[in-house]
């Protein structure tokens, strides 16, 4: 039952509520960073690491710190303390000991302390937990929720990076050139994924 | 610079020339999310406007004080502050519109416009302009969100403000397809106008970000424009 739970939660996050193409969240580094495969990919590991990674911090934080203490209504300003604290650390962690990687990752670690993707998930997965019905998010889930939206936004902004060299050398009116263009073909992108809309709760019921 | 525009121009820049979703593509998460119907347009562009001319005001009064190599944690703060005190007058005086704007609320704080004009105007100008512009910046955002709002909200559900006005319904413009698509077409829009009034056309979305000074991915992407004023430190919070 909790494998079944946590496998429809990674599904879910990377398909039916994908973060950028149902949940509008993170479209900056969308529209901005997509021009180029190999960028695309950088950015989206340095999201999912940074998505995982601040889930796990705010999590306890705001189940066992705030809550109990009456404090919740500081969750929007304590969380986007500790994802700028975080991405600081992880920026300092990365450049001391494993250079490589920060050279690859390095630089869009400043892009995503103002991602909203970042801070939408950690309060998303916090929301499902406060609901009343029959399945709430333990910790686990939150991790795997985060993760998976970190592997949703990775697939979206890789088919994204493919269909804009596509649209590198196609005849486009004069209008349309540059960004229009850019978001007529993000919305066709975001049709396709609306095709998964049922699919996880066919593949993995619940109840 | 400043000092050569009035204040009038101050407030006006926001609105029509350099309005800051169809000019300098700031804040465009909102802008497609919340754009379902014209009530949540409007409830969001009012919240965003309250934060950005509190935050603008207080970042002004604060320009000196506040150190260089810090200033981008310390304004976040500042405008956290600000969306936290919004949150609770919308909870208490609106819980209609709190409900519909859901996460959209909490995440004003990491909107761009308002760490951009914070960054590139209120940092560096005196009080009463900094307001100005934090006002004008928040119609400009506020009457684009409404043109989006009204665009999908009479397509989509085929009603005004809640009242019916069209027959049919194309329900892909509430979705996300139709936020995307919708946008494009302002955007697209707003270029021809543009270039007619002999303005420059913003091509890259990086263009107006805040961050593009401190982002090193910006470069890589060429998207950096001429920021050559000023050599700013990497650190970001």
């Amino acid at each position: 039952m909790l494998v079944k739970s946590l496998i429809s939660v990674f599904l879910a996050a990377i398909l039916t509520e994908n973060y950028v193409l149902s949940k509008f969240l993170g479209i900056c580094p969308f529209l901005g960073v997509s021009k180029k495969l190999n960028t695309a990919v950088g950015m989206s590991v340095a999201v999912t690491f940074v998505m995982v990674l601040a889930t796990a911090v705010t999590y306890p934080i705001y189940t066992y710190l705030l809550v109990p203490n009456d404090l919740a209504y500081l969750q929007t300003i304590v969380f986007i303390l500790i994802i700028a604290g975080l991405v600081q650390l992880v920026e300092i962690v990365l450049k001391k000991y494993i250079p490589s990687l920060y050279e690859s990752l390095g630089v869009y670690l400043p892009l995503i302390t103002t991602n909203c993707a970042i801070l939408g998930v950690t309060m998303l997965v916090l929301q499902k937990v406060d609901t009343t019905t029959a399945f709430t998010y333990t910790y686990g889930h939150a991790l795997i929720n985060a993760f998976g939206a970190g592997v949703g936004f990775l697939v979206a902004m890789v088919m994204f990076a493919g269909v804009r060299t596509r649209l590198e050398s196609a005849d486009i009116p004069k209008s349309l050139k540059g960004l229009p263009i850019t978001l007529i073909s993000a919305s066709l992108v975001a049709l396709s994924f609306l095709g998964f809309s049922g699919f996880v709760d066919k593949l993995v019921p619940l109840a | 610079m400043a000092q050569k525009k009035s204040l009038f121009q101050e407030f006006t820049k926001g609105i029509v020339k350099e309005n800051p979703v169809l000019c300098l593509m700031l804040g465009t998460c909102p802008t497609l999310a919340v754009t379902t119907s014209a009530t949540n347009a409007i409830g969001m562009g009012v919240a965003a406007t309250a934060v950005l001319v509190c935050s603008n005001a207080v970042i002004s009064l604060l320009r000196k004080v506040i150190p260089d190599k810090v200033r981008i944690p310390a304004y976040i703060t500042i405008i956290a502050g600000f969306v936290t005190i919004v949150q609770m007058l919308v909870k208490a005086f609106a819980p209609a519109i709190n409900d519909s704007l859901g996460i959209f609320l909490p995440l004003i704080v990491v909107n761009c416009i308002i760490l951009g004009r914070a960054e590139m105007y209120a940092s560096k100008n005196p009080v009463v302009p900094s307001i100005l512009d934090g006002l004008g910046m928040g119609i400009g955002f506020t009457a684009a969100l409404l043109c989006m709002g009204i665009i999908r909200e009479v397509f989509g559900s085929g009603t005004l403000f809640g009242f019916e006005v069209l027959p049919i319904q194309i329900l892909i413009f509430i979705l996300p397809p139709g936020g995307f698509f919708v946008y494009g077409l302002l955007i697209a829009l707003a270029n021809k106008l543009n270039t007619k009034a002999g303005n420059k056309v913003v091509e890259n979305p990086c263009q107006g970000c805040p961050m593009s000074k401190t982002c090193k991915s910006a470069n890589i992407q060429e998207c950096a424009v001429q920021n050559t004023e000023k050599e700013v430190a990497t650190d970001v919070g």
